[in-house]
């Protein structure tokens, strides 16, 4: 039975170990050798309308790692992406149920200010969307939002947020000029370098490369492995390359459920589930 | 967090005010919609009585109606828009199916919106030049040209756009059967665009049923019952305005009940008209 | 075999469907074309009327300031005054308002009122511009000059300098009044547009600026606004064409006056309330020609603004389908 399964996964023996003793990662383990829980999720349901979109997902999601989130289209990673930075509550008829813990703080409490709650979460999208104004004041633009900082400060962090997105050596002469006249790739890393320029704890990543050639592609991948030391970041993809390449951790979901979560390596080379396995050699999706 | 609470307390005190002058100025909007409502009903019922109906426009200070401005109104709107509609159609018809982007059909959408948007006013001159000077007098048929030529951009409008919506598989589909491209048109285009046409028809009717000015310049006004469309001829619009100027309290409640009278068939019609466009977007 | 009798047959098939395609086409593009012949008709006509009164009067005409039908003297400064002055009122006054209802239907609204509300903002554009006049002299310039003037004239007129623009006695109908209300005539026009051009923006552009933490107004004014602002000055200018050639409202309560003042609240005229008033009742050629030279600059300016503002917004739908 499916679900069955799927709770097995989750509740198996191959299911991360959070804040006791660290599973074996095929990367280097976190300085401390301890993982620390970043984001809880418990029984988190989702609706549009009458449509439960997620199905009580249980999940937590580790510091200073990338987990990425997998499954074919309307499987509910996305939905799931933009519940953490409740980014459906600009939309009046979607709606979730159950508790986000960010920190330990249930970021579903209505109490919850959603703009600091999304300073501290960065998100980039499916697109680049670099908004209507120069390379700088994109970038610039974010760190105001919080920061009173005289301009010589505001040039120093717009120049380390563009080195930190390894965009700098491109644009550090055309820094006036507007974002748009980038191309998709640098427009990705722009968008990259302002989200995280307003000193986020964690990237939420909506299929980032999705819009990209794959030299761009490559270019950000290499970015989100650098940027790891620094956050929690959860991407979204549909190439199960990218997963493999670029994650820790995978979360496979199908139909609004989580199936199988645990290390990448695991997930891609000996899943627990079929489905998992049906997904990831390519069988359906 | 690093952050700057100070400076977010202000973002967010600032984002609040702003935010709540806009509920202020949507307040603003709505409320004058209210009292124009308002004062209407209130001046506007009092004049509504059977003998609105069924008499003619008074002398000062005797009792009458405005069963002849009603009649006259009505005639040159039918008229005006049986006229207009199908040249609207037609030309709409050019822009969205024969012209297909070319420089021609892109000026003739062009000027179209800008007929659309012109003061009314100029239409009337240009009528009066064209028909009132050469005929020697104020008429009926100068007034419902005028009309018609203020139909004309409304109904051009809506049957661009809504022809434009109609999936070309549509077309692809019917002329595969064979079928010759203005039978594609009539029957196919048409039939699916109807509603948001209808629509279009409706807001013409809506805008030249109160249209004033250029009617004060090539019908003027008649005292008496008239079914001449050679001659001057009451309708409602100019009637109101010269009653309302007038130093008559009859004459002035005379007026708002025209005005009431003309608002509820406008608004209606506008209500009507969006409902209609809304059911037919929901069934798509 | 069978095909010669049929393709025979088909051609005489063909004949009358062929013919009936090529009408229809020539009728399309006959009132097509007619389109064209409405606006030149108009254009003509205009100039050809007006003839009699620059010819007397010379270009001076656009910058005297005399309106005399005793003696014959016709200046079109007054009008082209008045008609500028009610429209920048109605501009200073309608923008913001605009800008608010669009943004309050945008980014605030509950879905459920959101089709209700733009309804019923979009019902004030319904209502015929006569029955705004009736309102402006009967109720609107009545409380004005009750209420609004005297306290206007009592505050600000005590100013140095911008006090002359408030001075002078509240007449109820003049400048000011005109100006405000057509402010709420070109609000359903110009926040309908604003509203149309804020929702072209991309969500993803709109969530990955709340996704920085910025409140609903930074989204809109540095975000939404830039990406439309073509949109939104196309929007502007259109309700501004509509101001300029507003008619009855504008008639019921400027008071016809044909006099520039530098007090708001006097009344004044603008070249349609002029056309208006004047026209049935013009005798003498040149009388009248001068009424139609008001016109034709009416046409030309109205049709310049609107002609810009149609050329920006197809410029914002490009951008947006692009």
């Amino acid at each position: 039975m499916q679900t069955n399964s799927s709770s097995a996964a989750l509740t198996g023996a191959g299911k991360p170990n959070f804040s006791t003793t660290p599973v074996p990662s095929p990367t280097q383990p976190v300085a401390g050798g301890k993982l620390v829980e970043k984001i809880q999720i418990k029984d988190l349901r989702f609706y549009y309308k009458k449509f439960e979109a997620l199905k009580t997902i249980n999940l937590s999601l580790a510091d200073k790692k990338v987990t990425a989130f997998i499954g074919p289209s309307g499987c509910g990673k996305s939905t799931l992406l933009r519940v953490l930075n409740r980014m459906y509550a600009l939309y009046p008829e979607q709606r979730a149920e159950g508790e986000v813990l960010v920190d330990g703080a249930n970021i579903l409490d209505p109490k919850i200010d959603l703009n600091l709650l999304r300073a501290k979460i960065g998100m980039v999208f499916q697109k680049p969307t670099p908004f209507p104004m120069s390379i700088f004041d994109n970038i610039a633009f974010g760190i105001n939002l919080y920061e009173d900082l005289p301009r010589g400060e505001l040039e120093d962090r717009v120049e380390q947020a563009l080195r930190k997105a390894a965009l700098w050596d491109e644009v550090k002469d055309k820094l006036k000029q507007s974002g748009l006249g980038l191309s998709g790739g640098q427009q990705q890393r722009l968008c990259i370098a302002r989200a995280i320029s307003v000193k986020p704890e964690i990237l939420l990543l909506d299929e980032p490369c999705s819009a990209l050639d794959p030299i761009s592609t490559q270019k950000i991948e290499e970015l989100i492995s650098e940027l790891k030391t620094d956050y929690c970041i959860v991407i979204v993809t549909h190439s199960m390359q990218q997963a493999a390449r670029s994650s820790d951790y995978t979360a496979f979901m199908y139909l609004g459920e989580l199936i199988e979560f645990n290390d990448t390596e695991t997930v891609f080379t000996n899943p627990h589930n079929k489905r998992t396995e049906d997904y990831i050699t390519g069988r359906f999706g | 967090m690093a952050k700057n609470l100070a400076r977010y307390t202000r973002r967010r005190r600032k984002n609040w005010i702003i935010l709540g002058l806009s509920l202020c100025a949507t307040g603003i909007g709505l409320f004058f919609l209210g009292a124009i409502l308002f004062a209407l009903l209130t001046e506007g019922l009092a004049a509504i009585r059977p003998s609105l109906f069924t008499e003619m426009t008074p002398a000062p200070g005797s009792d009458g109606g405005l069963l002849n401005a009603i009649y006259g109104s009505a005639v040159m709107t039918l008229v005006g828009t049986v006229v207009g509609t199908p040249i609207g159609i037609l030309v709409g018809t050019y822009v969205a199916e024969y012209s297909r982007g070319n420089k021609l059909g892109q000026s003739i959408q062009f000027i179209n919106d800008v007929l659309l948007s012109a003061p009314s006013i100029i239409v009337g001159l240009f009528v009066y030049q064209l028909l009132v000077v050469p005929m020697g007098h104020f008429s009926g048929w100068a007034g419902s040209t005028t009309l018609a030529i203020l139909v004309i951009p409304v109904v051009t409008r809506t049957t661009i756009d809504m022809l434009i919506l109609v999936p070309n598989a549509l077309r692809e589909a019917a002329a595969a059967l064979g079928t010759p491209k203005w039978k594609i048109t009539v029957s196919v285009c048409y039939r699916a665009a109807r509603q948001g046409m209808l629509t279009g028809i409706m807001l013409a009717v809506a805008r030249i049923s109160g249209e004033t000015a250029p009617l004060l310049f090539t019908v003027l006004s008649n005292q008496f019952w008239s079914t001449d469309m050679n001659r001057p001829i009451a309708n409602l619009p100019v009637v109101i305005s010269n009653f309302a100027l007038s130093p008559y309290p009859d004459w002035q409640r005379l007026a708002w009940g025209g005005a009431l009278l003309i608002t509820l068939t406008i608004l209606t019609l506008n209500i009507a008209a969006r409902t209609l466009a809304s059911f037919g977007s929901a069934k798509q | 075999m069978v095909d010669i009798p049929s393709s025979d047959s088909s051609s005489r098939l063909r004949g009358p469907q062929h013919l009936f395609d090529g009408l229809f086409r020539g009728a399309t593009l006959f009132f097509g074309l007619f389109i064209l012949l409405i606006l030149g008709g108009v254009a003509v006509s205009l100039v050809v009327g007006s003839a009699e009164a620059f010819k007397t009067f010379g270009p001076s005409f656009l910058v005297t300031d005399t309106w005399n039908p005793a003696t014959d003297k016709f200046g079109a400064l007054v009008p082209i005054y008045g008609t500028l002055m009610t429209s920048l009122i109605a501009m200073v006054v309608g923008i913001p308002l605009s800008f608010g209802v669009a943004v309050f239907i945008t980014e605030l609204c509950p879905p459920l009122l959101k089709r209700p509300l733009s309804i019923a903002i979009e019902l004030l554009a319904g209502i015929p511009s006569i029955i705004y006049g009736i309102w402006g002299l009967f109720v609107f310039a009545p409380f004005l000059q009750e209420h609004v003037q005297p306290f206007l004239i009592h505050t600000i007129g005590q100013v140095p300098v911008v006090g002359a623009l408030f001075a002078g006695p509240p007449f109820g109908i003049g400048i000011l009044t005109a100006g405000l209300i057509l402010a709420i005539m070109v609000l359903p026009f110009i926040s309908s547009i604003m509203r149309d051009v804020f929702e072209t923006v991309p969500p993803m552009l709109r969530e990955s600026a709340y996704g920085l933490g910025c409140t609903t107004w930074e989204v809109v004014w540095r975000v939404v606004l830039p990406y439309t602002k073509v949109g939104v000055v196309g929007g502007i200018m259109l309700g501004l064409g509509r101001a300029m050639g507003e008619t009855m409202a504008v008639t019921f309560v400027i008071g016809n006056a044909h006099r520039i003042t530098t007090s708001l609240m006097a009344p004044g005229t603008t070249i349609s309330s002029a056309l208006a008033n004047e026209f049935t009742e013009a005798s003498g050629e040149t009388y009248q020609s001068s009424l139609i030279a008001l016109g034709l600059i009416l046409f030309v300016i109205t049709f310049i603004v609107l002609a810009a503002a149609k050329y920006m917004l197809i410029r914002m739908q490009r951008q947006a389908g692009s």
